[in-house]
């Protein structure tokens, strides 16, 4: 008994110790106030390859470029989101508080109205038209529409059978915007090409239905199509899936998915997320932060684009590629318009 | 000499046992996760005076941690009526989902009830629901043999599941996973309301039904009949068979008990936070109610101080989530609650080495 007790004891001594010594060393001065950013994560926390890992990439780069300091928090559960906002808000140094996910929008209403004199931003914040936008928030918007545009090029220039796909997981506004921006690109480059389209259902259970997705995809390749693009979360795993066992092509959606079924994802368009959190604590930190209207991330804010690196490099002809890369241009230059729904 | 054995009495006592070893257990565990932070590269003491001074340094602090001190009474008192019947209940978890959506299903379609009416019909809802979540398996154990710990988890897959589908596909606000809001009238008030120095923080007075649900548990098991027969069946079943005790009555009753009392959760988050049901709004409450009832030695009041703890764990790890990674936060707060639990008969011994060490000295 007595080897316990004085085991436990010169633990606890030699830590002790350790750490008034470095108390001593450590004594920061207090960051000034409103230089600091803080940021909450969605409750897939760090480690998702979605959102939250790009919003951290976000403030790396804020960092590493900017200079600025930051706090974030995981959250654990659904009562914690709003208690880490008023957390990060509360403290004097920090000036802008991210959320991501538009889970965050409740929450960052009702802190925003507490906090007046910090800044609120909140990724894929949800509008609702009975409620205006606290003005010391901005919704962060992508225009998804011009990203879809260019795969959906890809799509028409490279289709052999002059048919391809598109499978969404809830109808909804939201993924309408993927679909139409889509099917505007695929006709702008061969209009003669038919698109298929497909939605797994009507409910938010759309998006978590793999075998679904297969499903519908399978029944897409065998009407013809040979390039199949989905809006559709997990419910697209499972066109991965039928696009290796029919051995044609997919898109992936808002990351670049080609690991999904590598050979066989012809591209992905991306959501950038980090852009987004990186320009906005650069405008922030300029003095520019304009809230209480959204902030809208299309491809001249480079907030979307197509995946081409070098492993699917190959797939796509370089002919095809000068010719995205021109439409984009016109599409930043106003060129093009893209349609929204 | 006269003053040597009243020292002697006072450590011994078992009440004073009962009281220091926990905090024995919390300190060491500290000790403990501050190597843990040192291997972050944090400082402790910075990291600990963080964890101290924001959850009861601060009534906005104090506010957060009797917020989520609350669900974990329901949880733990849940679990530890069905331990005094010799049941294993894991199912709280579910219980309490079930019980909650309830609360705000029947919120959302009786506007205009006056409050006298729909606040308790709005906590009759949520122990109604939990109370058949905790029934099924107390039935089926009781007419079936079948386990209630396979039972009681495979009814946490069914409640989520079930939970998951009618708020994403039928009750709710569309582009969000939450119900509508329940009827004005059900609401519980905050504490903000009346004293605005907790301001911004949601504890509101569904702790003080949590209070009350203590000592009707506290009365039920000690002082009533069938409280007795409770106890009988959980020390030994078949004693209390042979002494003409329904052992199956007793299973059943205490599940449906138990399943209630978790159902009673709702009423923190729904009538008195959020005002609406949530998918994901509890991650693990119910699990965490059976490390609070062994804490609490399934007392109804020990179970009380120890939701007390938990809560300021769970709010304290989120207070210190902007120093150290997530990850840590649980570590810590799973080093506290094993030392806690696992520590009693080290403790007891080295508190009575301590004691007789104590008495040598003084004798000398």
């Amino acid at each position: 008994m007595k080897k316990v007790i004085s085991a436990v004891l010169s633990v606890l001594v030699l830590t002790s110790s350790t750490l008034l010594f470095e108390s001593c060393g450590k004594s920061q001065p207090s960051a000034p106030p409103n230089s600091e950013v803080g940021l909450v994560f969605d409750v897939g926390g760090r480690g998702d390859k979605s959102f939250n890992d790009q919003a951290y990439r976000g403030l790396v780069m804020a960092k590493d470029s900017l200079g600025i300091k930051y706090q974030y928090i995981e959250p654990g559960g659904g009562s914690d989101r709003e208690s880490a906002l008023r957390q990060l808000a509360s403290q004097k140094s920090i000036g802008i508080v991210f959320g991501v996910g538009f889970i965050f929008t409740d929450d960052i209403n009702q802190v925003a109205k507490a906090f007046p004199n910090k800044k609120f931003a909140c990724i894929d914040y949800t509008y609702d038209s009975t409620k205006a936008v606290p003005k010391n928030v901005i919704p962060i918007e992508f225009r998804e529409n011009e990203g879809s545009f260019l795969v959906g090029a890809i799509a028409g220039m490279m289709t052999k059978t002059n048919i391809v796909g598109f499978i969404g997981g809830m109808e909804s506004p939201l993924i309408r915007k993927f679909q139409v921006g889509y099917q505007a690109g695929v006709k702008y480059v061969n209009p003669k090409c038919k698109v298929l389209v497909a939605y797994a259902g009507v409910t938010g259970d759309a998006f978590k239905n793999p075998a679904k997705g297969k499903e519908l995809a399978l029944a897409q390749y065998s009407r013809g199509a040979d390039i199949i693009y989905h809006a559709a979360g997990v419910t697209g795993l499972g066109v991965f899936d039928a696009a290796r066992e029919m051995k044609k092509y997919a898109i992936g959606v808002d990351m670049d998915q080609w690991n999904e079924a590598p050979g066989y994802v012809l591209t992905s368009m991306v959501k950038k997320g980090d852009v987004a959190v990186y320009d906005i604590i650069k405008e922030w930190k300029e003095g520019k932060f304009n809230g209480g209207k959204p902030r809208v991330f299309g491809l001249k804010d480079n907030g979307v684009d197509f995946v081409y690196d070098k492993e699917n490099k190959p797939l796509i002809p370089e002919k095809v590629y000068k010719k995205v890369q021109q439409l984009r241009q016109e599409i930043i230059e106003r060129k093009i318009e893209v349609p929204n729904e | 000499m006269a003053d040597q054995t009243k020292r002697r009495h006072w450590l011994e006592h078992p009440a004073t046992q009962n009281f220091l070893i926990p905090i024995f257990a919390v300190v060491l565990s500290f000790a403990v996760g501050a190597i843990f932070i040192l291997i972050v590269g944090q400082n402790p003491f910075q990291v600990y005076s963080v964890l101290f001074s924001q959850t009861l340094g601060t009534s906005y602090g104090i506010g957060q941690l009797l917020f989520k001190t609350t669900p974990l009474i329901f949880a733990g008192l849940s679990v530890a009526i069905c331990f005094k019947a010799g049941l294993f209940n894991i199912g709280a978890e579910g219980q309490l989902q079930i019980g909650a959506f309830m609360t705000a299903l029947v919120g959302m379609y009786t506007v205009g009830v006056p409050a006298f009416l729909e606040i308790p019909l709005l906590i009759l809802a949520g122990m109604i629901g939990g109370g058949i979540w905790g029934f099924i398996p107390g039935y089926l154990k009781a007419k079936t043999g079948a386990h209630e710990v396979i039972n009681t988890i495979m009814l946490n897959f069914i409640a989520a599941a079930l939970v998951s589908f009618f708020v994403t596909n039928l009750f709710n606000v569309p582009a969000t996973v939450h119900t509508p809001e329940i009827a004005p009238t059900g609401k519980i008030p905050r504490f903000d309301t009346i004293f605005s120095s907790f301001s911004g923080s949601p504890v509101n007075f569904s702790i003080l039904i949590a209070i009350l649900a203590a000592v009707a548990v506290w009365y039920y098991v000690d002082k009533t009949r069938y409280g007795y027969e409770l106890r009988v069946v959980g020390l030994n079943s078949k004693a209390a068979e042979y002494g003409g005790i329904s052992v199956a009555k007793n299973i059943i009753l205490s599940m449906t008990i138990g399943g209630a009392i978790a159902g009673l959760v709702g009423t923190n988050y729904v009538m008195g936070y959020k005002y609406y049901f949530e998918e994901g709004f509890s991650t693990g409450t119910g699990f965490m109610g059976i490390a609070v009832a062994l804490l609490g030695n399934n007392n109804p009041f020990g179970v009380i101080l120890a939701a007390l703890l938990f809560g300021m764990l769970e709010y304290g790890g989120l207070v210190i989530n902007t120093m150290v990674p997530k990850e840590l936060v649980s570590i810590l707060q799973a080093i506290v609650i094993i030392f806690v639990i696992s520590s009693n008969k080290i403790f007891r011994k080295i508190l009575v080495n301590f004691i007789k060490k104590r008495t040598l000295r003084v004798n000398d």
